[in-house]
């Protein structure tokens, strides 16, 4: 049992430890703000691997609750002087509010419909933020986004704060997702992705299970969003766009689909490698591509899943030697 | 609400365009006892059950649970009124642990939520603790107990069986309907299940209806035979009666003898 708590120990503390080092580390801003893209973007795709990963349902609409969420707290901060601690609950609750609306429409279908359906709102969700210019700036998107509000002595205008603050949501969005999967409520959402009719029979209420988890899913994309707006300092229509959706959709499956550190991993390999190689970029998804049929095709469970596979593998080994 | 209830059907139908898969079935699951549910395929069996305990509401007549008109209530409310399923394929989670899919079962009888997840709380923590405890007494009840801790992909069709029945049981059904228990297992496996089931009415006081193929094992088991054909009843009565009755030797038995 001893090695057991040691084992949890060193999968959370190692991580953790190289992720509070790295910018003392590498001291290189550039890498440091593109840890911070891949943390908000990893923390959205927790929200993704929410419907996907324990509920079942493919969400297209998500890049649009990121937007949605950036642009809330950007307009609410930068032209009605909104703190930043007040702009981020709202943001999330009022994405939430709305995911639940659209919830009760799109989850009257289920899997490839419910996925159709999403993509429709994902485009709405994009349409109406280039369209409604005098509220999010059009096409041109919203400058002048201030960082974070200072907490006391706390102050969040250098980089370095920033990656902080942004590691710390992420690691409560690990721990919210760990908790609820962990529990009751959890296995119910795995009971509905399993077999609706089973769920159903032994009194579990599925639509309100998809509704519930579509709305935990829209609030950690919010969350990446309203946490991306103030470190960019900007926002425009692409970063909503559903182009971003199938972008976080491919981190997930290279990272693992229900897997808890699945997203983490495959959102900063994938965005790391991108964005690292500065001459691919153009061409992200020529490399994303073959990427992703070689994970598909070997690794069915992604890397993160993949790996620990391997590592019981290499456990059991040990053990017969 | 414990104890064994009666089901009752009025003129129940259900009919998929022009199709009757069930037509104008009156029939009285009586309490605590075993009835079954025989047939050709396709005589409409499953579409019975899917019709009583909530996955299609009928498209004529009435589902009375003890006095109570529950006629096209989903399958959650039905479940939490007392009547729990099972599925000719058992549909459990391979990739997850016996005790995980049984647990499900007490879902319920608990009320914890999203906040109380996250936060741990002593609701959550003492939910958690009782439908373990309660999962755990089901699959002893089952003979599972041992497989508790075992992925369900790796646990015998039996097995599964078994753990499909715990998993209603957990639900304190009253009435329990169980949709070709025996299915795809050896017939000593099948006497064991038979034993299981009649101790499931007897011992715990749950009325059970079971559609079952299975004819040495209907009439070992069951106080009370139905025989649907073509979405029609067409006898019904104690399994001696059943047996030697020519119209479902004809129907049923017959048509067996012919292939």
């Amino acid at each position: 049992m001893g090695s057991e708590g040691m084992k949890r120990a060193a999968t959370i503390g190692v991580p953790l430890l190289a992720a509070i080092l790295f910018p003392l580390v590498v001291d290189n801003p550039y890498l440091v703000s593109v840890a911070v893209t891949a943390y908000v973007t990893a923390i959205a795709v927790y929200g993704l691997d929410v419907m996907l990963g324990y509920t079942g349902q493919l969400s297209l609409a998500h890049a649009g609750f990121f937007g949605i969420g950036g642009y809330t707290v950007g307009i609410l901060t930068s032209e009605h002087g909104f703190s930043f601690w007040t702009a981020l609950p709202i943001a999330v609750a009022l994405t939430s509010l709305l995911g639940h609306l659209i919830g009760l429409a799109a989850l009257r279908t289920r899997h490839d419909y419910f996925a159709i359906f999403t993509l429709a709102v994902g485009v709405m969700i994009v349409i109406v933020i280039e369209r409604w210019e005098s509220l999010t700036g059009g096409t041109d998107g919203l400058i002048g986004i201030p960082p974070p509000t200072s907490i006391g002595p706390l102050s969040f205008t250098s980089l370095n704060a920033q990656y902080y603050l942004v590691l710390a949501f992420l690691v409560l969005t690990i721990y919210v997702v760990w908790s609820l999967m962990h529990s009751l409520v959890g296995r119910t959402f795995l009971a509905v992705r399993n077999s609706e009719d089973l769920a159903r029979a032994v009194g579990i209420d599925a639509g309100r299970t998809h509704q519930l988890s579509f709305v935990i899913s829209a609030a950690l994309a919010a969350l990446g969003g309203a946490l991306y707006a103030p470190f960019l300092g900007s926002i425009g229509p692409d970063v909503g766009d559903v182009p971003m959706t199938f972008n976080m959709l491919v981190y997930l499956m290279i990272g693992g689909v229900a897997s808890l550190p699945g997203p983490l991993v495959g959102t900063v390999l994938i965005m790391g490698l991108t964005q690292a190689l500065t001459v691919v970029q153009q061409y992200e998804m020529m490399v994303l591509g073959p990427i992703l049929i070689v994970v598909v095709i070997f690794f069915p469970q992604g890397i993160a899943g993949q790996g620990k596979v391997l590592f019981a593998r290499l456990a059991g080994w040990g053990r017969r030697r | 609400m414990s104890g064994a209830a009666t089901l009752r059907v009025e003129g129940l139908g259900m009919s998929f365009g022009g199709l009757k898969a069930v037509d104008q079935v009156n029939l009285d699951i009586p309490a605590g006892k075993v009835t079954a549910l025989i047939g050709p395929n396709g005589a409409g069996k499953t579409t019975f059950f899917n019709v009583v305990a909530g996955f299609h509401a009928p498209t004529s007549g009435k589902v009375f649970l003890d006095d109570q008109d529950v006629t096209g209530l989903p399958p959650h409310k039905m479940a939490r009124l007392g009547v729990a399923r099972t599925f000719q394929t058992t549909q459990l989670f391979p990739g997850a642990p016996v005790m995980d899919n049984v647990i499900v079962g007490r879902r319920l009888h608990t009320r914890s939520n999203v906040f109380d997840a996250v936060f741990r709380s002593r609701r959550h923590r003492r939910e958690e603790d009782e439908s373990r405890e309660r999962a755990l007494e089901e699959l002893e009840f089952v003979g599972a107990r041992d497989l508790a801790d075992v992925l369900v992909a790796s646990i015998s069709q039996e097995a599964r069986k078994r753990v499909a029945i715990a998993l209603a049981l957990a639900t304190e059904p009253r009435v329990l309907l169980l949709d070709e228990p025996a299915a795809g297992i050896n017939p000593h496996e099948t006497e064991g299940l038979t034993d299981l089931i009649r101790s499931v009415a007897v011992e715990r006081g749950v009325t059970v209806c079971l559609v079952e193929h299975k004819m040495r094992m209907v009439m070992d088991l069951s106080d009370h035979v139905a025989v649907l054909n073509y979405g029609k009843m067409i006898a019904e009565g104690p399994p001696a009666e059943i047996r030697n009755n020519p119209e479902v030797i004809d129907a049923y038995l017959g048509a067996e003898h012919d292939a």
